[in-house]
């Protein structure tokens, strides 16, 4: 397999904004938190050419953010990507169309003001890969495509329900044939029935596109269900990365196999309907981790050597990798 | 017989807005016994938020019970007067919303809020209250209650603060707890903890809990019985383990096989077609019938019957259940 996307030892650091405010504030004495937070930190990733890599983890893990840097939407404070082995991100500007994302929120990533027709053609347009006027018929064919009425392109978002949005969501995001598709937690505001329509369009669409998707969700069973390989993300590192049959079934990093323990299942065998074990302890601040292995607090398996040293993420074959002292 | 904690009859809320009125809770029926955990499972406009609303006493105009009794130990509390239903709201029936960071008060100290609450249905002095309130966060695990009450909402942690919500809930012994969503914005490690928290709470105070949920997952993890709701009104109902290994409906079908986790990875999940209609034009005869592969005529025109019995469907093709 040909890599199409990889990333080298990329961090993201935010640094707090100073506003008029905080400078007032701090003339009359206030002290102020002034500490970067590193939302990714030392993150290397190959994905290969057509394959589905889920990122998993709970919130402020990094994940989106990650997503974001592999997107080109927002450049790494350290490292570099490069997709087909050039950035797709230069001096601040984007200069590739061949990844394009498909947000959370159906309701706040689309226009309230533009037809959805305009929405869906924009890009291809502004690229150059359809003229203005094939742009009705295109728009129509992609709503087709999404399993929508083609007669709809002169609607308006708010004429569509939250699940239909996300299918047009979807629509404008592959009518710029990407190569990369990045999902951003795309089915959690959606109901349980519409979820399982969107999941499976997006297994249709995947084979039909041969696309390369990086699938973001906090949902394991949504995770599991559309991945071939899953990285687990724990405060702005990739903790284990696996095949997601093997990750599901004998987890090797201990916040995986809590993680996997913590999510309430169903099970209709046996007489037990559903049980699950809860994590203990909280989700660290990432404004001050904990030294070592960032989940040694919360860890049953913790020993002195996983609080003074951190685990390197260590990739035993092509595939798979873990980054834990007692693997 | 003791009567039993809730008999809800025939609950009806509509809301009357310029298009139309919505039904959002059309004729729901249930009991709950002292000491029960039921779930209330739905997607959204189902009504199960509004059944949560309605019991308490929270509904807002043009919010309306147009109909139906809520029996609480005997007392019937549609129509009772707001001073009266006041004294029961906190002391004897309490309520746990989805969001915490929205239920308290940023500009108070989680103490004064506490002993507020305890203070409302006279709890004493300002100590007695305090010390009541450290008693109670210490039940639901947050380590250091006693200084943690001079500590503001923002300090805490959103699991912290879903914690604080269920103490204050907690603090008066109700008879009964209404939760809605209560672990639907938190982390699945944090939302383990506290299913697993609530579980003991309710088995050692004998505290019934109505849980309001989206995720059959997780209200399976706790409830002893389940109602499932589409459209304002019950679809089915019975104990958990029953439903979930033999569901009568095709909608409670639907619903489980939707669900990545019932399904071989990679493979397509059986959707339920369509969408959610408007509640604004529910067909006559069963509501989920337009989504319904085992719809007829029937189905359109009349509302199904349900028996008398521990797990049924309002269904009138009901699926073969438990072979």
């Amino acid at each position: 397999m040909s890599k199409i996307l990889t990333a080298e030892n990329i961090s993201r650091r935010f640094s707090p904004h100073v506003t008029l405010g905080d400078r007032i504030a701090r003339l009359f004495g206030a002290k102020l938190d002034r500490r970067p937070v590193m939302a990714v930190t030392d993150v290397t990733l190959a994905v290969q050419r057509g394959e589905t890599l889920g990122l998993v983890g709970e919130s402020g893990c990094g994940k989106s953010t990650l997503g974001r840097m592999l997107a080109g939407n927002l450049e790494p404070s350290e490292g570099a990507i490069r997709l087909n082995g050039a950035p797709p991100m230069q001096a601040g500007r984007k200069t590739t169309t061949h990844i394009q994302t498909v947000f959370q929120d159906p309701f706040a990533s689309l226009n309230p003001r533009r037809r959805v027709g305009e929405t869906i053609t924009e890009g291809p347009i502004a690229h150059g890969l359809i003229t203005r006027s094939e742009a009705a018929g295109f728009a129509g064919e992609w709503l087709a495509k999404v399993g929508l009425d083609p007669a709809y392109v002169s609607r308006f978002p708010h004429q569509f329900s939250g699940g239909q949005r996300q299918r047009i969501a979807i629509a404008r995001a592959l009518a710029m044939r990407p190569e990369v598709l990045i999902c951003d937690e795309p089915v959690a505001s959606l109901d349980v029935s519409i979820q399982a329509q969107i999941l499976n369009l997006f297994l249709d669409l995947r084979q039909e596109f041969g696309l390369t998707t990086i699938f973001i969700s906090h949902d394991l069973s949504v995770v599991r269900h559309v991945s071939d390989r899953v990285a687990v993300m724990y405060l702005g590192r990739i903790v284990e990365l696996e095949a997601a049959a093997k990750l599901y079934a004998a987890p090797r990093h201990p916040y995986t196999q809590a993680l996997l323990d913590s999510v309430p299942k169903l099970s209709l065998e046996g007489n037990i309907g559903v049980s699950f074990k809860p994590i203990s302890g909280e989700l660290p601040s990432p404004l001050s981790p904990p030294s070592g292995c960032a989940f040694h607090p919360r860890c049953l398996k913790a020993t002195d050597l996983c609080m003074t040293e951190r685990p390197k993420l260590e990739l035993d074959d092509e595939y798979g990798a873990v980054a834990c002292h007692h693997k | 017989m003791n009567p039993a904690l809730l008999q809800v009859r025939d609950l009806r809320t509509y809301f009357e807005t310029r298009a139309g009125t919505i039904k959002a809770v059309d004729g729901i029926s249930f009991t709950l016994e002292r000491g029960e955990i039921l779930g209330l499972v739905g997607e959204s406009g189902s009504g199960k938020s509004v059944t949560g609303f309605s019991l308490i006493g929270l509904l807002d105009p043009p919010g309306r019970i147009a109909a139906g009794s809520v029996m609480f130990q005997g007392k019937e509390l549609v129509g009772l007067p707001q001073a009266e239903m006041r004294k029961l709201r906190g002391k004897r029936i309490a309520m746990i919303f989805q969001d915490p960071a929205a239920t308290l008060n940023p500009v108070l100290t989680i103490g004064q809020q506490m002993a507020m609450a305890v203070q409302a249905h006279g709890g004493g002095g300002d100590s007695a209250a305090l010390a009541l309130a450290a008693r109670s966060l210490a039940r639901v695990g947050i380590p250091d209650a006693a200084a943690r009450l001079h500590a503001y909402p923002h300090e805490f942690s959103g699991g912290m603060r879903q914690r604080v919500a269920i103490a204050i809930a907690l603090l008066h012994e109700p008879e009964l707890i209404i939760a809605d969503e209560p672990t639907t914005a938190l982390d699945v490690s944090i939302q383990a903890q506290i299913l697993a928290e609530m579980k003991t709470l309710a088995q050692e105070s004998g505290t019934a809990l109505i849980w309001i949920s989206h995720d059959l997952a997780i209200v399976s993890s706790l409830a002893d019985r389940v109602i499932v709701l589409y459209l304002g009104r019950i679809m089915e109902f019975g104990p958990v383990a029953d439903v979930l290994r033999a569901p009568l409906h095709p909608y409670t079908r639907g619903l489980l096989d939707s669900l990545p986790a019932m399904a071989d990875p990679g493979q397509k999940l059986r959707q339920i077609p369509g969408s959610t209609p408007s509640p604004l034009n529910v067909t006559p005869g069963c509501p989920f019938a337009p989504r319904c592969s085992q719809a007829d005529d029937l189905c359109r025109s009349e509302p199904p019957p349900v028996g008398d019995q521990r797990h049924g469907a309002f269904c009138h093709h009901p699926l073969p259940g438990a072979a």
